[in-house]
């Protein structure tokens, strides 16, 4: 194992990418997928029809042909950004299209009754969405959210097929010095199964804490 | 409770003030949308990127037939992980219901542990690390193995859950009929699963398709790297990559929508499968006769 305490600072400066990408990704997503949703189920047709073709684009294509596309295509209509925030904002838009369903799904879990008691104190449609819909639609999905949360973390090693120093490609890189793949490999996916283990945790720590008893 | 417009339910019809509010939401949606794709083609424009040259060759019935052949090999890569995932899927959905425990947490463990590497993870070891060891495989299995060993994991917990959401009564019935236990899985309770979840499984192998795309990074033929390979003969990499995009976009989609078709209300049919049906008739028919 001495690969490991050899390269100990490198591996933990690509493990700590790999988490920066997969929390700010995964901040984003979550805000922008909520926006997305409150689109998909607004009463302004447009907006519903721009929601619904986003989640289906995002949903269609493959994470690496928009990393691609956004990290060496991009560039040639001026559009240029540093390497690791592209990918981060291309993993937000895209992961959020997977929000954005499964809030969806949340959304219609909420009760009838919920958003007509709603109606009758007389809150707004915003006021009802703000404080009666979203946040019961949330707590309904949080496994769900979980699950592509982790998602999002596996899909940020693709961001080094794209040149970005995280885990995965870092672990390649020092299995080409090292030549010991087993060993190397093993490790690298141990760390990611211990990532998708917190997040499961978390989820699920959450998801007991707002659960709603019906 | 039904809700036949989705979201009809969190709002009610709008009188003339609602659509009014209605009216200018959408004028402003309009202005926001349209504003965002204007400044996009502006900014393709100025760079020189919407103009004809720059698109013409994709007029080209060649270069789609390349791309295509591309497609093909995505298609190959898609249907060899399909046929290897859903077997060795149905056999680890079984072993986690097992009532052996040795097996169940075999089929456990392994389920939880698939989910969780990212596929690249294993591509990069197939691809650098285990011809290391000498061990070499040919390119499309580079590609099919590390994407058969996540997607089985991903098809057992689909089906698993189908035999779950299964009421117990479809057994028990089968095993009073006198079934034995792995007639009524197969005859009776995984024909039933799969229909049910075939929605989640047509979205699976549309996720499985997009996950083809890994063939770029192993050099294996499919729509990607073929996009790859030509953009760097025509340098048209936006042009390219957007054509790539849309083919991906054309294809899936018309899966996405099979599955959300497949997931209407309208379309569930009852419970018991058509062959079983078929059975029944004769008896049906007994019992309308005397009536007629």
């Amino acid at each position: 194992m001495n690969f490991l305490s050899e390269n100990l600072g490198l591996l933990l400066q690509a493990l700590g990418t790999t988490v920066m990408m997969a929390v700010v990704a995964g901040i984003g997503s979550l805000i922008l997928g909520v926006l997305v949703t409150v689109a998909r189920v607004s009463p302004i047709p447009i907006l519903r029809w721009a929601a619904f073709c986003y989640t289906q684009f995002f949903i269609n294509v493959p994470l690496l042909a928009l990393l691609i596309l956004a990290v060496f295509a991009l560039p040639d209509a001026g559009l240029i950004l540093p390497l690791a925030p592209t990918a981060i904002l291309v993993l937000t838009v895209y992961e959020a299209a997977y929000v954005a369903e499964a809030v969806r799904s949340g959304v219609n879990t909420v009760g009838v009754g919920q958003v007509e008691a709603g109606r009758a104190l007389g809150l707004s449609l915003g006021q009802s969405f703000r404080f009666i819909v979203i946040p019961q639609a949330l707590r309904a999905v949080v496994q769900p959210l979980g699950n592509v949360m982790i998602a999002l973390a596996m899909n940020t090693a693709l961001a080094a097929a794209v040149g970005v120093v995280e885990l995965t490609s870092r672990a390649n890189k020092v299995n080409l010095v090292y030549a010991q793949p087993i060993e190397i490999f093993t490790t690298t996916g141990l760390v990611y199964m211990a990532i998708a283990l917190i997040i499961g945790l978390g989820a699920g720590w959450i998801e007991k804490r707002v659960a709603i008893v019906r | 409770m039904t809700r036949k417009n989705q979201s009809s339910f969190l709002y009610e019809t709008p009188g003339p003030r609602g659509r009014r509010n209605i009216r200018i939401g959408t004028a402003i949606s309009v202005v926001a949308l349209g504003g965002m794709l204007g400044l996009g083609l502006w900014r393709f424009g100025s760079h020189g990127q919407l103009d004809a040259d720059k698109w013409l060759p994709f007029a080209d019935w060649a270069i789609w037939q390349y791309l295509l052949v591309g497609l093909g090999g995505t298609l190959t890569a898609a249907a060899v992980v399909a046929a290897l995932g859903s077997v060795f899927g149905v056999v680890l959905a079984l072993g986690r219901l097992s009532k052996v425990r040795v097996i169940r947490w075999l089929a456990t463990g392994y389920i939880e542990v698939a989910r969780t590497i990212p596929v690249l993870l294993l591509i990069y070891m197939m691809l650098f690390g285990l011809p290391q060891l000498g061990i070499n495989f040919p390119t499309l299995w580079k590609l099919v193995i590390p994407l058969t060993i996540a997607n089985a994991a991903v098809f057992a917990e689909i089906v698993r859950a189908g035999i779950l959401s299964l009421p117990n009564g479809q057994s028990e019935a089968a095993l009073s009929l006198g079934l034995r236990p792995h007639q009524t899985m197969r005859l009776v309770v995984l024909p039933q699963a799969i229909r049910n979840v075939l929605p989640s499984l047509v979205s699976q192998l549309v996720s499985l398709i997009k996950d083809t795309s890994l063939g770029f990074i192993v050099a294996f033929t499919e729509l990607l790297y073929r996009g790859q390979v030509l953009s760097t003969f025509n340098h048209l990499l936006i042009q390219t990559f957007l054509v790539v995009t849309l083919i991906y976009l054309v294809f899936n989609g018309s899966l996405t929508a099979l599955a959300s078709r497949l997931q209407k209300p309208g379309r569930r049919r009852s419970p018991i499968p058509l062959s079983l049906t078929a059975l029944a008739g004769p008896i049906d028919t007994f019992q309308k006769e005397p009536r007629a």
